[in-house]
C-alpha cells in the first residue's frame, strides 16, 4: 500500500472512478493543463483525453450550472473549485437548482454532482481562501456534505460521493493537503457517506469535530479520557454514532473551525439535547471561531479552535 | 511612435510616469523577496510587467474619481497616491497597513484616494462600478469610475451585467481590461469564444478600443480621451490594453503553461526600459536622472520594508472590530 497525501490521494480516487465509469467528467478552472492550482488533477488530462478533463471559463456559475445539466443527462461530473469561497458566486445554481431538480422532477431524474474544493483556514492566506461556511450548504435539503480528515477517508469518501445519486458538496481542508500521509488502499471499497468514525475511544467526554480540526482535537484530547468522533458527512450526519458516544460519556464537546453563530456545531447541540438530553451532566460546549470575517496572517491563530482552547472546555465540562 | 512625448505631456509629468512605473516595479520585485523571507504569506500576485497601464491610465483620471480594482492591485493603489510603506505593512499584516494589516494583498482600500478596493472575488468589482457610477451622477457629481479586471474576468456573468447596465442607465464607467493573456494558466483563446475582448462590448453598444499596455504614453491618451468622453457623455466606454505580466499568476505558479521563450519575447518590451529610452532620445532626460530615478525608488521600497518590519502587529482583539459599526 501506498503513502500518500491527501492531493495524491484525492487524484488516485478520480484515476481509479474515471477508469471504472466512463460517465465521469472533470471540470473547473485549470484543471486539465495545468492540472489544478492545488495539482490534484495533475496527469489526468493525459490519462483520459480533453473530452473528459475540462478546462472552463472563469464562471463559477456557469461551471454548477452547466454540472447540473450534464448529471440530469446521465454523466458523473466532478467539478472543481478554486476555493469555497468562489463558490459563494454558485450559490443560485446550486441551492435553486442543484439542490432540488429531484424534488423538483418528483423523483424522476436527479442531480449526480460532485463539487470539489478547498475548505477551511490555517494556510495564511486571508478572508475567501479560508472560508468554512459548511453550515450554509448544510441548510439546504438535497445536498450532501462531505469533508475527510486525511488522505484515506479522502479517498474513500470521494469514490462514495461519485457514485451517490445526489448532489455531493465535497470539502477538502487545504491546511491538510500535504500535512498528512498515510496508507491509502487503492482499490479497496468506498467508504459509505453518512458515517462517522470514532477517531479515538474514550469514556468520560465525546468530543465531535471534522476536517483539518481533527488533528487539532486529537494532540488536545491526548491527556483526557476523551472520545473523539470525527463526523466526515455533515450531511446526512451520523446522529447514531454520536448519540451513542454522549449516552456513555454524558458530556459533549464540539470543535469547528467555523463561525459559532448558527454554525453546524448549533444542529449537533439541539439534536443531543432533544434526543439525549438525560444522559447529559453538564451543558454542551462549542469551540468555534468568533462572529467576524476570516482574519489574514498572525491573527489567524487567534481566530481558529486552539489546542489550549480546545483544553479549556475539556476542563471546564469534565467539572460536571 | 512618431508623436514627441514633448507634444502629449510636459517634461516634470513624463518623468513622474516614469517614476511611477519605477516605483511600481522596485515595489513588487521587493514584494516577491519578502515573500520569499516569509514575511508576505498567502497568495501574492505581482504586476510586474503591467506597470504602464496603471501608471499611464491613473495619470489620465481626475483625482476624486473612483478607482476599483481586482487582486493585482498593489501598483495602481500606489500610483493612486497610497504610502508604500502602509501598502507594504499590510502585505506583512501589520497594524499600520492600510486595512489595518487585516485584508492583505488583495483587499487593499483607501477611501481617502478613493481607491474603492481590491476583489479577490475575479469579477466581484463590476456591479459595484455601476452603483458607483450611479451614486456619482445620483449626486450631480463629475467623478467618474475605473474599474480595473483581467481578461480572465469577462467570462464572469458579472461583467455582462455590469456592462449592460451601466450603457442602459448611461452611467459614467471606464472599463479597462488589462488583457495579459493569461487567467493563471488559462491562455484567453482557452477560455473566451471572442478572445479580442474589445469587440465584445458591441452587444451593448459601448464604444471601445484596443490599446498597447506596454506602451505608458499609450495608455495615457487612450484613457485620456476615453475618460473625458466618459465624463462628457455620462456613458460607459471600455478599452483593452493589451499587456503582459513577467511573473506567475502568483507565487505559487511554476508557469509551466506558457514557454520561457514567450516571457522573453515579451521582456523586450518591458514598458520601463522602453520609456527611458524614449526619455533619453528625445532628451528628456538624461542617464544621471534616470539612475537617480531608479535609486530613489528602492530608497523608498527599502524604506517600505523596514517600516512594515518594525511596525507592530494587530493586537488579538483587533479580529473583533469593524464587523459592524
Ligand atoms: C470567483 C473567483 N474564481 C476563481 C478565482 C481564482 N483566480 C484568481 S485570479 C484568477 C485568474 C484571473 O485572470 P485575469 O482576470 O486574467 O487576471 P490576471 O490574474 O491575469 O491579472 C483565478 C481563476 C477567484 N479569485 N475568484
Ligand atoms: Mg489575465
Amino acid at each position: 500500500m501506498a503513502q500518500l497525501n491527501m492531493v495524491q490521494a484525492i487524484n488516485l480516487a478520480l484515476r481509479e472512478e474515471m477508469a471504472r465509469d466512463d460517465r465521469v467528467v472533470l471540470l473547473g478552472e485549470d484543471v486539465a493543463a495545468d492540472g489544478g492550482v492545488f495539482r490534484i488533477s495533475e496527469g489526468l488530462l493525459e490519462r483520459f483525453g480533453p473530452e473528459r478533463v475540462l478546462d472552463t471559463p472563469l464562471a463559477e456559475s456557469g461551471i454548477v450550472g452547466a454540472a447540473i445539466g450534464m448529471a440530469a443527462y446521465g454523466l458523473r461530473p466532478v467539478v472543481e473549485i478554486q476555493f469555497l469561497g468562489f463558490l459563494y458566486a454558485a450559490f443560485d445554481q446550486i441551492f435553486s437548482h442543484a439542490a432540488r431538480l429531484r424534488t423538483r422532477s418528483r423523483g424522476r431524474f436527479g442531480c449526480p454532482l460532485v463539487i470539489r474544493t478547498p475548505y477551511g483556514g490555517g494556510i495564511k492566506a486571508p478572508e475567501l481562501h479560508e472560508e468554512s461556511s459548511e453550515a450554509l450548504f448544510c441548510h439546504v435539503p438535497g445536498i450532501k456534505v462531505v469533508v475527510p480528515s486525511g488522505p484515506a477517508a479522502a479517498r474513500g469518501l470521494l469514490l462514495a460521493a461519485i457514485r451517490d445519486p445526489d448532489p455531493v458538496l465535497f470539502l477538502e481542508p487545504t491546511r491538510l493537503y500535504r500535512m498528512i500521509r498515510e496508507e491509502v488502499p487503492e482499490g479497496a471499497d468506498a467508504l459509505p457517506l453518512g458515517k462517522a468514525r470514532i477517531a479515538r475511544e474514550g469514556g468520560k467526554v465525546t468530543v465531535v469535530a471534522w476536517g483539518s480540526m481533527l488533528e487539532r482535537v486529537l494532540t488536545a484530547t491526548a491527556p483526557y479520557d476523551a472520545e473523539v468522533i470525527d463526523l466526515l458527512t455533515l450531511s446526512p450526519w451520523d446522529e447514531a454514532t454520536v448519540l451513542a458516544s454522549v449516552r456513555k460519556t454524558g458530556r459533549l464537546v464540539i470543535v469547528h473551525e467555523a463561525v459559532e453563530s448558527c454554525g453546524f456545531g448549533a444542529e449537533l447541540a439541539a439534536t443531543v439535547a432533544a434526543e439525549a438530553m438525560l444522559s447529559l451532566r453538564g451543558p454542551v460546549f462549542r469551540v468555534t471561531a468568533p462572529d467576524v470575517p476570516v482574519p489574514l496572517a498572525r491573527l489567524i491563530d487567534h481566530y481558529l479552535p486552539s489546542v489550549e482552547r480546545i483544553q479549556r472546555s475539556l476542563d471546564e465540562v469534565l467539572q460536571y | 511612435m512618431d508623436t514627441k512625448l514633448r507634444s502629449i505631456l510636459p517634461d516634470h509629468e513624463l518623468i513622474r510616469l516614469y517614476e511611477q512605473m519605477v516605483l511600481c516595479r522596485e515595489f513588487e520585485e521587493a514584494c516577491a523577496e519578502q515573500y520569499t523571507k516569509g514575511n508576505i504569506t498567502g497568495f501574492l500576485h505581482l504586476y510586474s510587467g503591467q506597470e504602464a497601464v496603471a501608471a499611464g491610465a491613473t495619470h489620465a483620471l481626475h483625482g476624486d474619481d473612483y478607482v476599483i480594482s481586482a487582486y493585482r492591485e498593489h501598483p495602481q493603489a500606489i500610483v493612486r497616491g497610497a504610502d508604500p510603506r502602509r501598502v507594504m505593512a499590510e502585505l506583512f499584516g501589520k497594524a499600520t497597513g492600510i486595512c489595518k494589516g487585516k485584508g492583505g494583498s488583495m483587499h487593499l482600500f483607501d477611501p481617502n484616494l478613493h481607491f474603492m478596493g481590491g476583489y479577490a472575488i475575479v469579477g466581484g468589482q463590476f456591479p459595484i462600478a455601476t452603483g458607483l457610477a450611479f451614486a456619482a451622477r445620483y449626486r450631480r457629481e463629475e467623478r467618474i469610475v475605473a474599474c480595473f479586471f483581467g481578461d480572465g474576468a469577462v467570462n464572469q456573468g458579472t461583467f455582462h451585467e455590469g456592462l449592460n447596465w451601466a450603457r442602459l442607465w448611461e452611467l459614467p464607467v471606464l472599463y479597462v481590461c488589462e488583457n495579459n493573456f493569461y487567467g493563471i494558466g488559462t491562455e484567453v483563446h482557452r477560455s473566451s469564444a471572442l478572445a479580442d475582448i474589445h469587440k465584445r462590448t458591441c452587444g451593448y453598444d459601448i464604444p471601445s478600443e484596443r490599446v498597447d499596455g506596454m506602451d505608458v504614453m499609450a495608455v495615457y491618451q487612450a484613457v485620456k480621451h476615453a475618460a473625458e468622453w466618459v465624463r462628457e457623455h455620462s456613458r460607459p466606454y471600455l478599452i483593452e490594453a493589451i499587456t503582459y505580466r513577467f511573473r506567475g499568476h502568483s507565487m505559487s505558479d511554476p508557469g509551466k503553461y506558457r514557454a520561457s521563450a514567450e516571457v522573453e519575447l515579451w521582456k523586450e518590451r518591458d514598458p520601463i526600459p522602453n520609456f527611458a529610452k524614449r526619455l533619453l532620445g528625445e532628451g528628456i532626460a538624461g542617464q544621471p536622472l534616470l539612475d537617480k530615478v531608479r535609486e530613489t525608488a528602492a530608497a523608498q521600497v527599502a524604506e517600505a520594508v523596514k517600516f512594515a518590519e518594525e511596525s507592530p502587529w494587530p493586537d488579538d482583539d483587533e479580529v473583533f472590530n469593524d464587523v459592524y459599526v
